[in-house]
């Protein structure tokens, strides 16, 4: 069945040119070569260097690394087996991702594990010095993060249409979850609540057998599950500045050795674990992505895997991530352009903000990133649905108000419609309408709106001089949640129950 | 095809906003089939009354219109398709019509103003004043106040329009009025004044009869009477 959402092929905005990209592509190589990569993972220096690789072991009273100088054959030769091509399977065949590094399809999707939920209600606010004059105003809450919040942000999730996959957005920290359960509960609470892609950092390297085999039994089993890998995982494995993480790694194994897809994520931070300069923090990100890659493709040639670029910047006056800026456009552009001279799939960024709570900052912030990132052509953009303060709070009211942003950032990059038939279509209609006495053009509006091709005014509007943004939202919001639940079928329930220990059993109707 | 048949067909047509046979409707499937423009005319052919074809083909099908416009099922350039085939039917109904003696719902002069060449609003108060089932006559632009004056005149229109979208512009509206209150004209024509810079509260200071935001609200002005 070939079914998959639809995404934008887009025309990339490329901000690098060609000698700039080979530029970037011989730093990251001299980095590699010298200093080369701090390896915290015996696994990993050992099979690094059975590649060619120079593995030394450095040791301190502080510190015990394997210093790794990796030559440029051996990423090149390693990540010339890595796939181009890659399917993340769903619940719902419909929901599939068709992911291609060589073609510019756009999806969006969640992302973070943040510790915040952010509710919001509207409380009336009277004014102090004239009673008659009322206004509704936001108030909102913060929860710690729990499995049945993460439930319903996926059911959230589900309801927007223009979100493509899910990230699990929120850390779930419910008393009675642990390391040994948090997998477990955090994927299936995701994927009894939404058909689409689910996907998620792996918490234990013990999980991964369970997780999988719930995996497979949503499926349909194990074959099933490799046609249509209905979740896949990320995994940061280095440390900024190019330190590989030895836990990380030892899971990089575990899931490669799976078969099961997976990003190579890093984000450093511009201007404390990696040169604030786009020259140097590019490279660098570059450096640290493709030793990743170069694993999973030692570990398994062919290895279905992404190229997981999170640049940050850092501001200068605490030193925490700074969004809403040019450097992050900037340096996220250049890594999916490199991801596509590479010829990888791009697991890029896009929505996040500094403000914390929603409203206009909030909305400057998202879409400064939304439409560049959209005309990236990164294949996979993750973060843009409902994060604030930074990746710290998810908040359902912003996810909503994210989705109508992404959906209009989507529309404008849509393919241009201009040919020699629509050229006749349009002289046919110019020569009809100047016969007219009112000269007006508005009747042949029809076709194209019938066709989905005029776009819709911002949901949120407001026809009077009050901003009814979050009002008008929060109500959508409402809508969305009384929809019915996609929860999995109640044989597939049970026998996840059976199978998997440690799922919740509170989580089964939630 | 039967009375009732064409009767239908033809309120329908005007519901998918076809006037000919090469339009498309609202829904799929209408290309190349019969519109009101061809559909009037056989109905004409057939012998069926004018007033009947009037009012059980285009006026009570334009009321359903109008309800899916408000539902927002309709959208304006769906509003003006259907107005636009009504006018095209009137067009063809209105020697007929005169000769069964039944009027129009009245003439409307609808004008933009001296200096003024925006005519976007103005147009499209016309198909919608023309579908509504008013005779209108459309001055153009750039109208001059001794052209609208003579038209008021020689017409002896009930009602006049007048449009401006520049604040330099819009003073002539009030020396239309002012001209018609010395020539004794004023109380025999409604008057209504519209685009971006007027307001009621310009209309009253002129001494107009209404403002109107849009189409839409000049018709229920009409309406209610």
């Amino acid at each position: 069945m070939n079914t998959f959402r639809d995404g934008n092929i887009v025309k990339p905005y490329e901000r690098l040119n060609q000698d700039q990209l080979a530029e970037l592509h011989r730093t990251s190589m001299a980095i590699l070569e010298d200093p080369g990569i701090w390896c915290y993972n015996l696994r990993a220096a050992e099979l690094f260097e059975a590649n060619g690789a120079e593995v030394v072991l450095e040791e301190s009273p502080s510190d015990t690394f394997w210093r790794v100088r990796i030559p440029e054959t051996l990423i090149t030769k390693a990540i010339a087996s890595a796939p181009s091509k890659i399917i993340l399977g769903a619940r719902d065949l419909q929901n599939r991702l068709d992911i291609n590094a060589e073609i510019p399809r756009v999806y969006f999707g969640s992302g973070s594990e943040s510790n915040i939920w952010l509710e919001t209600e509207l409380e009336e606010y009277i004014c102090a010095a004239d009673q008659n004059k009322k206004r509704m105003l936001p108030r909102h809450t913060e929860k710690r993060g729990s499995a049945a919040l993460l439930c319903r942000a996926a059911h959230l999730c589900e309801q927007l249409e223009h979100l493509d996959f899910f990230i699990r957005p929120v850390n779930i920290q419910d008393d009675d979850i642990d390391a040994s359960n948090h997998d477990v509960n955090k994927f299936f609470a995701s994927l009894n609540n939404i058909t689409k892609h689910v996907q998620a950092g792996l918490t234990s390297i013990d999980a991964l057998d369970d997780v999988i085999r719930m995996a497979e039994i949503i499926a349909g089993g194990p074959e099933a599950l490799r046609e249509n890998p209905v979740l896949s995982f990320i995994a940061c494995i280095f440390k900024s500045p190019l330190q590989l993480v030895d836990d990380t790694a030892d899971k990089v194994f575990a899931i490669v050795e799976k078969q099961m897809p997976l990003v190579i994520s890093s984000s450093p931070q511009g201007g404390s674990s990696a040169p604030i300069q786009e020259a140097g923090i590019v490279a660098q990100i570059n450096a640290e992505i493709l030793t990743g890659i170069a694993l999973t493709q030692l570990i398994r040639p062919g290895a279905p895997v992404l190229y997981g670029s999170v640049p940050v910047r850092a501001r200068l006056d605490d030193l925490h991530d700074l969004y809403g800026c040019p450097e992050f456009n900037q340096y996220n552009v250049d890594c999916v352009q490199l991801a596509r001279f590479y010829k990888l799939p791009s697991y890029s960024s896009s929505g996040v903000g500094n403000s914390k709570v929603p409203g206009m900052q909030a909305t400057f912030d998202k879409l400064f990133s939304h439409l560049y990132m959209a005309a990236s052509g990164a294949q996979y953009i993750h973060y843009a649905f409902g994060l604030l303060d930074r990746t710290n709070t998810f908040s359902p009211l912003q996810a909503v108000l994210d989705n109508e942003q992404v959906g209009l950032a989507k529309h404008c990059m849509r393919p241009v419609k201009i040919d020699a038939a629509a050229s006749q279509e349009v002289l046919a209609i110019v020569r009809k309408v100047m016969a007219t006495s009112h000269k007006l053009f508005t009747r042949h509006t029809r076709k194209p709106v019938r066709a989905g091709d005029v776009s819709q005014p911002y949901r949120f509007e407001s026809k009077d001089m009050e901003d009814r943004v979050i009002e008008k939202a929060l109500a959508h919001m409402g809508e969305l949640e009384s929809r019915p639940p996609k929860h999995l079928d109640a044989d597939i329930i049970e026998k996840i129950y059976q199978e998997i220990p440690g799922v919740l059993p509170r989580l089964k109707n939630t | 095809m039967t009375t009732e048949n064409i009767l239908e067909q033809i309120a329908l047509n005007v519901i998918q906003g076809r006037v000919e046979a090469e339009d498309e409707g609202f829904d799929e499937g209408f290309e190349d089939q019969p519109a009101v423009i061809e559909l009037v005319t056989e109905a004409l052919a057939q012998g069926l009354m004018p007033g009947d074809i009037l009012i059980k083909g285009l006026t009570a099908s334009m009321e359903e219109v109008g309800k899916k416009f408000e539902t927002g099922e309709y959208l304006i350039p769906d509003m003006l398709a259907a107005a636009e085939a009504v006018g095209a039917g009137m067009d063809i109904l209105t020697p007929h019509l005169l000769k069964a003696g039944v009027e129009s719902k009245g003439k409307f002069i609808i004008a933009t103003v001296a200096g003024d060449l925006h005519d976007i609003g103005k147009n499209i108060v016309a198909i919608m004043l023309k579908g509504a089932g008013y005779e209108v006559i459309d001055l153009g632009v750039g109208v001059s106040t001794d052209k609208i004056i003579n038209a008021v005149k020689k017409e002896k229109a009930p009602f006049l329009g007048m449009s401006a979208l520049l604040t330099t512009t819009m003073r002539n509206m009030e020396e239309v009025v002012t001209q018609l209150q010395e020539q004794g004209l004023r109380n025999d024509v409604k008057i209504a004044i519209g685009g971006a810079p007027t307001s009621q509260e310009f209309s009253d200071k002129i001494g107009a009869d209404t403002h109107c935001i849009d189409a839409f609200a000049l018709l229920d002005w009409l309406k209610a009477g």
